[in-house]
């Protein structure tokens, strides 16, 4: 019976900690920031019941579980890879070819399909407005990732490439990562391209380098203190094209899922520690 | 006739690509980037495609050859447009205000409620009052000062801010002038924010 009483106290521990953030998270405060978010995640650590993410994670069980859309019915009949209703490990070997869809999917994909296909969603209605902004709960579908994810906890990432489209899905993302485009001629590789580097105050991991790659990866989908929610991988990667001055990412894209596809190959045996907490 | 095209195709891939992984078609790719920003409006498509340069910088990762380098730079200088006066230095205290804000252009940006910024100290430390810099371009800390204000020193800055590729093929800094992101009054404001004596820049 721990578990509900401590998440009760999770938005007070959250309310606490935001309290102690400057309110122009630039400038000199930024320091400040990166303090009051270190004592945050200690606070955590120590009671790691009390990470808000897990509020997203719990409401994303009941989601899968339940009947719902024009069907009627759960997703426990949703193959993730192992089998129908197999959640259990399913994050750490994806993104994975399937058969049914003859494609390439990462986990936010295939929760995609299988609310199309099983329980009969619009498709267009789930692409509309797939992310949650500043201080929204994530939506639905990310909910359900935050479980699935949660699910693979300790488990290390083993994305099969045994699949010609599994390989290819890898090195269409390493393409991706470096093709630089937009009115400021950014790639991924502007940012994320070198260790030890910064934006402003904010530390830029070296993605294409396996141990930072896995030292990251693992811990989305996650909840980020600065925007109050849990954030997808597929919505960090929207933000990072939000900020190469590039159009709205089109949720499901095969680009979004080649860059997962890319990102997860570098973090390979990196473990699972969805959903963590970033800045 | 595909499969001959095809087989040449992967002769010339660019050797950027591990041995391991297959060579990715460029066609595709941007086939691939243009579906997945499909709502992208119309005139917003010219984003979605690289230029001779950028195809170029991104399949060397970076890392063009001697004959690429060289060709670039060429091609890039030729696109910056001097200010009519012939004067390069605005007003430094616009130009901190610019070299701050990372406004402009990003989808949440419409219709503009400001004029587009510079967003200089994400990759630069350019003052020592500032100390939330980005470290991805090298520190510009008493940039006028090493350089003094001779013409021709004015003249390489306001053509570094406008197309820093004209001088490295290649840079990861925003080609500013030449992507119509600041206009010349700008690149103007923000030349005298690095080289004006009284700028905090050069204190
Ligand atoms: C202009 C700079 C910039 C570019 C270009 C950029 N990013 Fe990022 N990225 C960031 C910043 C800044 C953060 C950290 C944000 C934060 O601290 O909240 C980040 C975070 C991330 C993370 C999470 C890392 C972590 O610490 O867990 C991933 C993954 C990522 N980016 C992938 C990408 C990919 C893929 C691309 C290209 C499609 C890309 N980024 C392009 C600036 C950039
Ligand atoms: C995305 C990162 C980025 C941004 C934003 C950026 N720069 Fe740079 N800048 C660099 C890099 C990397 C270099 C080094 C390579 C080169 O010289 O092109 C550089 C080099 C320079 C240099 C030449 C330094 C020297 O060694 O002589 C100047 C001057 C400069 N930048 C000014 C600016 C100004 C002014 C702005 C804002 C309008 C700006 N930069 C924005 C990354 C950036």
């Amino acid at each position: 019976m721990r578990r509900p009483l401590a998440l009760l106290a999770a938005g007070t521990l959250a309310a606490l900690a935001l309290a102690a953030l400057p309110q122009t998270p630039s400038r000199a405060q930024d320091g400040e920031t990166e303090k009051a978010i270190e004592r945050y995640r200690q606070m955590l650590k120590d009671d790691p019941w009390s990470n808000p993410g897990l509020l997203d994670a719990d409401r994303g069980e009941a989601l899968w579980s339940r009947r719902r859309g024009p069907q009627n019915v759960s997703l426990e009949a949703c193959d993730l890879g192992r089998g129908p209703g197999q959640v259990e490990g399913a994050f750490a070997e994806l993104p994975r070819y399937f058969a049914d869809a003859d494609q390439v999917m990462d986990l936010e994909t295939r929760l995609l399909w299988c609310m199309e296909k099983l329980q009969g969603f619009n498709r267009s209605d789930l692409l509309k407005r797939p992310h949650p902004a500043g201080g929204q709960p994530v939506k639905e579908l990310g909910a359900i990732a935050t479980w699935v994810a949660s699910k693979s906890g300790g488990a290390k990432f083993a994305a099969p490439l045994g699949h010609p489209k599994e390989k290819d899905a890898v090195a269409l993302g390493q393409a991706l990562f470096e093709r630089r485009s937009g009115p400021f001629d950014f790639s991924c590789t502007t940012c994320h391209a070198e260790p030890g580097k910064r934006i402003r105050l904010q530390g830029l991991p070296h993605l294409a380098n396996p141990d930072e790659a896995r030292k990251v990866i693992g811990e989305w989908p996650a909840y980020r203190v600065s925007s109050t929610h849990v954030m997808t991988m597929q919505h960090r990667l929207y933000d990072c094209y939000w900020q190469m001055r590039m159009p709205e990412l089109e949720f499901g894209s095969e680009v979004s899922v080649a860059l997962v596809a890319y990102l997860v190959n570098k973090a390979a045996g990196g473990e699972i520690t969805a959903p963590a907490i970033k800045r | 006739m595909k499969p001959i095209v095809l087989a040449l195709a992967a002769l010339v891939a660019p050797a950027a690509l591990a041995a391991d992984q297959p060579a990715v078609d460029p066609a595709r790719v941007e086939a691939t980037v243009k579906a997945a920003f499909r709502s992208a409006p119309p005139d917003w498509q010219p984003r979605l495609i690289p230029d001779e340069t950028l195809k170029e910088c991104s399949a060397t990762d970076n890392s063009p050859t001697a004959a690429q380098f060289e060709a670039i730079q060429k091609r890039e200088a030729a696109t910056i447009r001097y200010p009519d006066d012939g004067n390069f230095v605005g007003d430094w205290k616009k130009g901190e205000r610019l070299a701050q804000s990372g406004y402009g252009l990003r989808f949440t940006d419409y219709p503009p409620r400001n004029p587009n910024g510079g967003n200089c100290f994400a990759c630069h430390q350019m003052t020592r009052q500032e100390v939330s810099y980005g470290t991805i371009g090298p520190s510009l800390l008493g940039y006028g000062k090493a350089r003094g204000t001779a013409p021709e020193a004015l003249k390489t800055v306001y053509e570094k801010i406008y197309n820093p590729h004209a001088t490295f093929a290649c840079s990861l800094m925003p080609r500013f002038g030449t992507n119509k992101v600041l206009t010349v009054e700008q690149i103007k404001d923000l030349v005298a924010l690095l080289m004006d004596p009284a700028s905090p820049v050069n204190q």
